[in-house]
């Protein structure tokens, strides 16, 4: 059962930013919007890797290869920025 | 070595379908992927034999164009994804990796199964895309056309991508894990045979970038099917956003194709000339650099589809980069052979064809690299000839290096030598016959793609199109005299090209469980000359 308390409660904080999402979209518009919406996709995305995927059970090694994919992802994120914001 | 004789082999073990079906032992699981992959080889090349001969005259008389869209895009799709990804990683990599490491299985041993799995159901979705009609995009499902106005089986072909990539996906975990966790005593990552380097290599890649294709699909289906726009311009998408999601995977898949095949090559090199490799921190080295660098060059496919000129230039430095590791291994494979005790066997002729395609496609690379040279070869001939030097004379030739090398060891039973050498000069000599006329063609002005043509390219189809039936015949060759050594060929000793590696240390095929106790290594790789006591002389008569 313990295990189970922090799953849910994350599961319900992944709702409420989910909820946060929608009123933002609708509060918001333009680049505010776009900020904030990437802010909570981070937020719950971060909230998925700490809880779900255990990352916060894990050692140094774990956390450091958890980060390279970030990195990866930042790669194609960055070169593809790179194009965009210099046609 | 006499108590580790009098165990049964890996294939005696079991002769039931189910014994198969349900193997978890890595080196049935390799045999499965060879039977598979083979088949592929097979269909994807009927594929290509159809687009030569609708290529011999210029008003492309076989096929509707319709047809001929058809068959480039099947023998794109097949080869790539079902032949030349998994080919030295799921059959070699499968059998050898373990056994090179010093492992009894592989990390996962039902992981591995499920991957093998997976792969027949993906290909039999492309079976079911085959028999349907096919699909008509290019192996690329370039946007808007894939998601929009292709009227072939788009979904089911992306399906069977899809599918075919968490076989991938699963195969990397398995080799990560395995080379992190399951190495024998003393096998430290300094100790590592190069094969292992590059398919640990190859692992990352395949880890990393298959899942942005998996998703790609799926935007793919999600624009087709329920409107929703991404690629479209139509609905607010935008068509190049697919090409960078695109080459970000497949142009590491690119070196996903060459990279075991490197690995392949400087464990033939280093046994064709009986000395240790030279420079193997720098060969292992190079073989992660290319991992890494494969990720920042995916622009230079972009360089006349509207990509930033800026965006162009830093992905052609970078593309320019990539020459520094792949020229680090072809010098330390040549110094390796420099002043070596050189055996003419098979697995070191098809390394020698190895190196000088690789260096010819290699070195086209470079023009393609280039931004204003580019606009002048983009989507002609002289690009389809370059990625073949790469994937068909660089990898099939270090497959089929592969296939000869460790046969013995696989099936217990030596080749012939004479017809080995035969093949390895009629595929060197077929290949080049084929594709080097396409460099020509290419830079004269002929459009991939196009099956009508002007009548003064005829004569290069012609020598093209000829090529390719002494290629296609050159592949048959030895699938025949394999089959033949099954029944006929010598008993294989352990050792029988006199090679180091704890592959070598075990009877030939190997136990089911490799090692009857597991080894421990006590010095470097490659610690030749190698004492087989007359073994390999006595082996091949």
């Amino acid at each position: 059962m313990r295990t189970i308390a922090p799953l849910l409660t994350v599961w319900a904080a992944l709702l409420a930013l989910l909820g946060l999402t929608v009123g933002a979209s609708l509060v918001l518009t333009g680049t505010p919007s776009l900020i904030a919406s990437l802010a909570i996709a981070g937020l719950k995305a971060a909230l998925v890797v700490w809880v779900f995927m255990q990352l916060r059970r894990e050692g140094g090694l774990m956390r450091v290869m958890a980060l390279g994919a970030v990195f990866w992802l930042l790669i194609l994120l960055g070169y593809l920025v790179l194009d965009y914001a210099t046609r | 070595m006499s108590e580790a004789t009098a165990e049964v082999s890996y294939l005696e073990h079991g002769h039931s379908l189910k014994s198969w079906l349900l193997t978890t032992d890595h080196k049935r699981i390799a045999i499965l992927y060879f039977l598979s992959i083979t088949l592929f080889f097979f269909v994807g090349g009927a594929a290509a034999a159809l687009i030569r001969i609708d290529l011999l005259t210029p008003e492309a008389d076989l096929m509707s164009n319709e047809g001929y869209n058809r068959a480039f895009t099947l023998h794109g799709v097949i080869m790539v994804w079902f032949f030349l990804i998994p080919s030295i990683p799921n059959t070699f990599g499968n059998f050898l990796v373990p056994l090179m490491i010093g492992a009894r299985d592989l990390a996962f041993p039902r992981l591995n199964l499920l991957s093998w799995y997976i792969y027949m159901v993906g290909g039999l979705f492309t079976i079911a895309v085959l028999v349907l009609g096919g699909v008509d995009t290019g192996w690329t499902f370039y946007t808007p056309l894939s998601s929009m106005f292709a009227n072939g089986n788009v979904i089911l072909a992306a399906t069977a991508i899809f599918v075919v990539g968490f076989s991938s996906i699963l195969t990397g975990l398995n080799f990560i894990v395995t080379v992190h966790r399951l190495r024998c005593p003393g096998m430290t990552w300094g100790r590592l045979p190069l094969f292992v380097w590059s398919i640990y290599a190859t692992s990352l890649i395949l880890v990393l970038a298959t899942p942005v294709l998996s998703i790609t699909l799926v935007l793919i289906a999600a624009e087709r099917l329920f409107g929703i726009g991404v690629f479209n311009p139509a609905l607010g998408g935008d068509p190049l956003l697919y090409q960078h999601l695109f080459w970000f995977y497949s142009h590491p898949a690119v070196y996903i194709m060459i990279l075991p095949a490197l690995g392949v090559i400087s464990e033939l090199v280093a046994t064709a000339a009986r000395k240790p490799v030279f420079g193997y921190r720098f060969v292992a080295g190079s073989s992660i650099a290319i991992a890494i660098l494969g990720f920042l060059v995916w622009g230079h496919h972009m360089f006349v589809a509207g990509q930033s000129m800026y965006a162009s230039a830093v992905f052609s430095f970078l593309s320019l980069a990539v020459a520094v590791p792949s020229g680090i291994k072809v010098y330390n494979w040549t110094a390796t052979l420099y002043k070596g005790h050189i055996a003419l066997d098979p697995p070191f002729l098809f390394a020698m064809s190895f190196i000088g395609l690789f260096v010819v496609g290699g070195m086209t690379g470079l023009i393609l690299a280039m931004l204003a040279v580019d606009v002048h070869v983009h989507d002609t001939y002289f690009v389809v000839a370059h990625f073949h030097y790469i994937m068909v004379g660089g990898t099939v030739s270090a497959y089929f290096g592969a296939l000869h090398y460790w046969w013995p060891k696989m099936m217990g039973r030596m080749l012939p030598l004479v017809w080995g050498r035969l093949s390895a000069i009629f595929i060197f000599l077929g290949f080049n016959l084929t594709f080097f006329p396409q460099f020509i063609l290419g830079y004269l002005g002929m459009p991939r793609r196009y099956h009508v043509y002007p009548a003064e390219f005829q004569t290069l189809h012609v020598l093209s199109s000829a090529g390719a039936s002494v290629l296609g015949l050159a592949y048959l060759l030895p699938f025949t005299y394999l089959l033949y050594s099954l029944r006929h060929g010598g008993k294989a000793p352990p050792n029988p090209w006199g090679a180091t590696g704890l592959e070598w240390t075990v009877p030939s095929p190997p136990p089911q469980h490799n090692f009857h106790e597991l080894p421990t290594v006590d010095g470097p790789p490659y610690q030749y000359p190698v004492e087989v006591d007359g073994e390999r002389e006595a082996a091949h008569g």
